[in-house]
């Protein structure tokens, strides 16, 4: 077979690897357009082009570098399990270098439920190529027939004559460099030994032994610590700054830059009392949005309909179809602003080097942040390198890299390295939130469940979700964008949680009109098998058609989002004094072939979890540009006591490929609730989130 | 240092109510208690230093346990017993995840009691015993609750874990596991974003249960 050669940045690849192995994934568009190029068959790819690596070395042990990271969604484990079955391994002989600029090929970014998907299919293959290549080698060392040859165990064993050799000893004294194209044999998934399995964290030891250290945890030799000067409310202007107090002590540095204003002092005590010291003047900004006025904001500063972009389709006429109708349902849902509260806050630690400038930061960007930072300080991409260690928590909400500018800012000056941790405040007022959003939803639907006509438009939160996978006549559905008073940027499952909340109680209230049972309307309704399997599941598993106590509602809701089908019973009680506690939960999931199940019911259960604040209390209180609610105490996430009994149905299609899992669990729940309170009440909520005092008002 | 001063209420009172730290310290009959207050205040009171120079000369001693070692060091009045641990002694295994007892990622044990440290001061700890996460193995041998932590996958992405496991071991040793609904109550000071809740719950509940 043609192997070509490729140049690459050999230099790169040779410090980090030395002798053994190397299989690079680079994609076979890529290498068709590569070989084109170069007739003489010397095709060079940059390394940009290079998606993922690993190496084998002469020890046997594989290393795994990926531009991904770790932020708890466990990859670090099962991207391991994954290479570990192609090569034959225990997953303990598998290192995983993530998310190092330096060591790691480019990826755009963890985030989109894409890893398992995409990177670990990239890495699946890389590590198929790998053990095609042991075997080549080892059946070239023996003269024996390709088909006499075996990998078991970390060994290639030879059928004929029982000999074996470990693939340290195969590679030893060789520099070898593969390239990978789409169509390398890999183990089908019904065949899985160790990925399909539950396999425990590789590094949960370090976790429940306070051992592993986040950015926030790290001490180098000589650092210092940051803190950056904040405006008392967004937009606002710095008129005047006396610095003299903090400058004043004894250690403290005050770097100023035009309004950026930073304190760096050899404690952290120290750079709280500097900043405190800092007499400024602040020109606030009047006539703000605040989240009473918010939805009519949205609404009034929304693109027109020719400025509408992001529709996701247009079928039909949905006005003739309303009067095609038996019955007609025009209802508008209010989607508040909520904040991703990951515990560990945004901290960076940033040194620079002889001209090089490293940064530690807990970021789903580290190739993102890299150019942030070449940009501001006018670097070469060699010159900047963006370190993340295991991280704590993102969900979305740790896609920018702010801690890092801030902290390289300040290293910059004092030349020390420098730490900057924000406090929980900062993470509540100086990140980003998951979009606010207005949804008008219109339908129409005949007495036997026909959806004639189906109108969606949602104001600001976005596109993702906004879908049906229901059968409907006629339809348009819109995204409108409009102007945010708050910074808006990614969540789990973007405006999923919004779109999917809205439509399911749409579908509910749909059924309930022409006196159909929901699930039933919504069955009747779909071709899709995966979603329909996906709502009996989750239907039986509940008992969707037993008995109810007065004072009790069940509610469904389903959908489908980045390749996982959910569908989501919710049993809840409300009492006479119109509280509402939430018993029981169950999904069911369906995201192709699983690759570690246990961490996957995690990952649903998680979100289900995270979705409750969504749905139940959490909302963000701003006004004349300040957050109101900038702390654990006054915005409530959910916490042990309001977890009901959760049931995960996993539903494993080994025929399909492994999708990701990271957000589609969480656009479920709030629908799922929501329509259990219409059963239980008759009351229909339409804004999320549905009970932020705990009690249902009138 | 004058302690033999008589008391005079009077003008205790008076010192009080002019507001001036210094004055009621010159003439208070809680002199007898400065046994307890820093030298370093009395001197800067006697020495009417401002501020400033009061903090300075302001640190104070402390002497604890932690995970069985004596520590003896000087801080800061303000200083939590969280920054001391993560700051001074380099015990990071506690995490700071508001500062304001709010979410429970700082959870130690005191004197067998669990506690948000960022709620005790550090120099309210003098002379006591300290336990923290990186306390409760014994050598390679991890204690039963990182054990079930480990097979029920009580974590996610770990920040919180710390807190979980310390105020989860404290809460077997208080007898609030007698249903799933008390563990909840209970343990509802520690913050799960990620939402591990339910294996937490299962851990506690398999550490109670081979208890017994």
């Amino acid at each position: 077979m043609d192997k070509p050669s490729f140049t690459f940045d050999r230099r790169k690849f040779l410090k980090v690897a030395g002798g053994g192995l190397i299989v690079a994934f680079v994609s076979k568009d890529f290498l068709s357009f590569a070989r084109e190029s170069s007739p003489q068959g010397s095709p060079s790819v940059p390394i940009s082009e290079v998606g993922a690596w690993l190496h084998i070395g002469e020890d046997g042990l594989v290393t795994v570098y990926t531009g991904k990271v770790e932020v708890g969604q466990n990859i670090r484990t099962s991207l391991s399990q994954i290479v570990a079955e192609e090569l034959k391994l225990p997953v303990s002989s598998i290192t995983m270098i993530m998310g190092d600029t330096d060591l790691a090929p480019y990826d755009a970014g963890t985030f989109g439920s894409r890893t398992t998907p995409q990177m670990g299919t990239q890495l699946r293959r890389a590590a198929a190529t790998a053990r095609e290549a042991l075997l080549e080698m080892a059946a070239k060392q023996w003269d024996a027939p390709i088909t006499g040859v075996n990998a078991e165990n970390g060994m290639i064993v030879n059928s004929a004559t029982g000999q074996k050799i470990g693939y340290g000893a195969l590679t030893k004294g060789q520099q070898i460099l593969r390239t990978i194209s789409d169509d390398v044999p890999v183990i089908a998934a019904k065949h899985w030994k160790i990925a399909g399995k539950t396999v425990p964290k590789v590094d949960g030891r370090l976790f429940i032994s306070g051992k592993h250290v986040y950015t926030s945890d790290m001490v180098v030799p000589g650092m210092l610590y940051g803190k950056v000067l904040r405006a008392p409310s967004y937009n606002a202007k710095l008129v005047t700054a006396d610095i003299s107090k903090a400058k004043a002590m004894p250690g403290v540095t005050v770097v100023r830059d035009g309004d950026f204003i930073g304190v760096v002092a050899p404690d952290v005590l120290a750079a709280g009392k500097a900043l405190q010291l800092i007499d400024a003047q602040w020109q606030e900004e009047s006539g703000q949005p605040s989240t009473a006025n918010v939805f009519d904001y949205l609404v009034k500063n929304a693109a027109g309909e020719d400025g509408e972009r992001g529709s996701a389709s247009t079928k039909g006429n949905v006005e003739t179809g309303l009067k095609e109708s038996d019955f007609q349902l025009s209802q508008t849902y209010h989607i508040n602003y909520i904040a991703h509260v990951p515990l560990e806050p945004r901290a960076a630690l940033a040194e620079w080097t002889d001209g090089k400038l490293t940064v530690w930061t807990g970021t789903q960007r580290p190739f993102g942040v890299q150019e942030d930072l070449v940009g501001v300080f006018k670097l070469a991409k060699q010159q900047v390198r963006v370190i993340v260690p295991d991280t704590g928590s993102g969900y979305g909400g740790k896609h920018s890299g702010e801690a890092a500018i801030e902290a390289a800012r300040l290293a910059k000056v004092v030349k020390k390295p420098v730490k900057i941790v924000w406090t929980r405040e900062e993470e509540f007022t100086w990140a980003y939130f998951r979009p606010g959003g207005v949804i008008d939803v219109a339908a129409g639907v005949k007495n036997d469940g026909t959806i004639t006509s189906w109108k969606f438009v949602n104001y600001n939160s976005g596109t993702a979700g906004m879908d049906t996978q229901y059968k409907t006549a006629n339809r348009q559905i819109t995204h409108l964008p409009s102007k945010t008073p708050l910074k808006q940027g990614s969540y789990r499952a973007l405006a999923a949680t919004g779109n999917v909340f809205a439509r399911e109680s749409h579908m509910t209230d749909l059924a309930r009109l022409i006196k159909m049972d929901p699930l039933e309307f919504r069955l009747k309704n779909l071709d899709d098998d995966r979603f329909k399997t996906a709502l009996q599941a989750a239907a039986k598993a509940f008992g969707w058609n037993g008995p109810k106590a007065p004072g009790h509602g069940y509610g469904i809701a389903g959908g489908f989002e980045k390749g996982g089908h959910i569908a989501t019973c919710a049993e809840v009680l409300v009492n006479e004094d119109k509280e509402v506690k939430v018993l029981r939960v169950t999904q069911a999931f369906e995201c192709g072939a699983i690759v570690n199940p246990h961490q996957l019911e995690n990952q649903v259960t998680g979100a289900i979890v995270q979705g409750l604040g969504g749905a139940l209390f959490e909302k963000i209180d701003f006004a004349a540009g300040k957050i109101l609610n900038s702390s654990l105490s006054a915005y409530r996430v959910p916490r042990f006591s309001d977890i009901p009994h959760i049931e995960v149905v996993l539903i494993n299609r080994k025929d399909l490929p492994s999708a990701g899992a990271g957000e589609a669990g969480i656009i479920g729940i709030a629908p799922a609730i929501r329509n259990a309170i219409l059963d239980a009440t008759g009351i229909g909520l339409t804004t999320m989130p549905m009970i932020p005092n705990g009690t249902l008002t009138t | 240092m004058h302690m033999s001063k008589k008391p005079d209420p009077l003008k205790e009172s008076e010192a009080i109510l002019s507001g001036s730290r210094r004055d009621f310290l010159k003439t208070s009959s809680l002199l007898s208690a400065m046994a307890l207050t820093p030298a370093a205040v009395i001197e800067a009171a006697e020495h009417q230093w401002d501020e400033k120079f009061a903090d300075a000369a302001e640190k104070i001693p402390v002497t604890l346990q932690v995970n069985g070692v004596s520590y003896s060091v000087k801080v800061e009045p303000r200083m939590t017993l969280l920054d001391l641990l993560r700051e001074q002694l380099n015990l990071t295994g506690s995490k700071k995840g508001c500062d304001r007892g709010q979410c429970g990622a700082c959870t130690v044990h005191v004197n067998g009691v669990r506690i948000n440290s960022c709620l005790s001061l550090a120099v309210c700890n003098e002379g006591k015993k300290v336990t923290t996460i990186e306390g409760l193995a014994t050598g390679d041998q991890l204690h039963p609750m990182q054990e079930a932590f480990i097979k029920h996958d009580g974590f996610q992405c770990g920040y919180c874990t710390s807190g979980q496991i310390m105020s989860a071991v404290a809460l077997v040793k208080e007898g609030r596991t007698q249903s799933r609904e008390q563990i909840s109550e209970f343990m509802s000071g520690n913050i799960c974003r990620c939402g591990a809740y339910s294996n937490i719950v299962k851990a506690i509940q398999e550490v109670k249960n081979n208890q017994a």
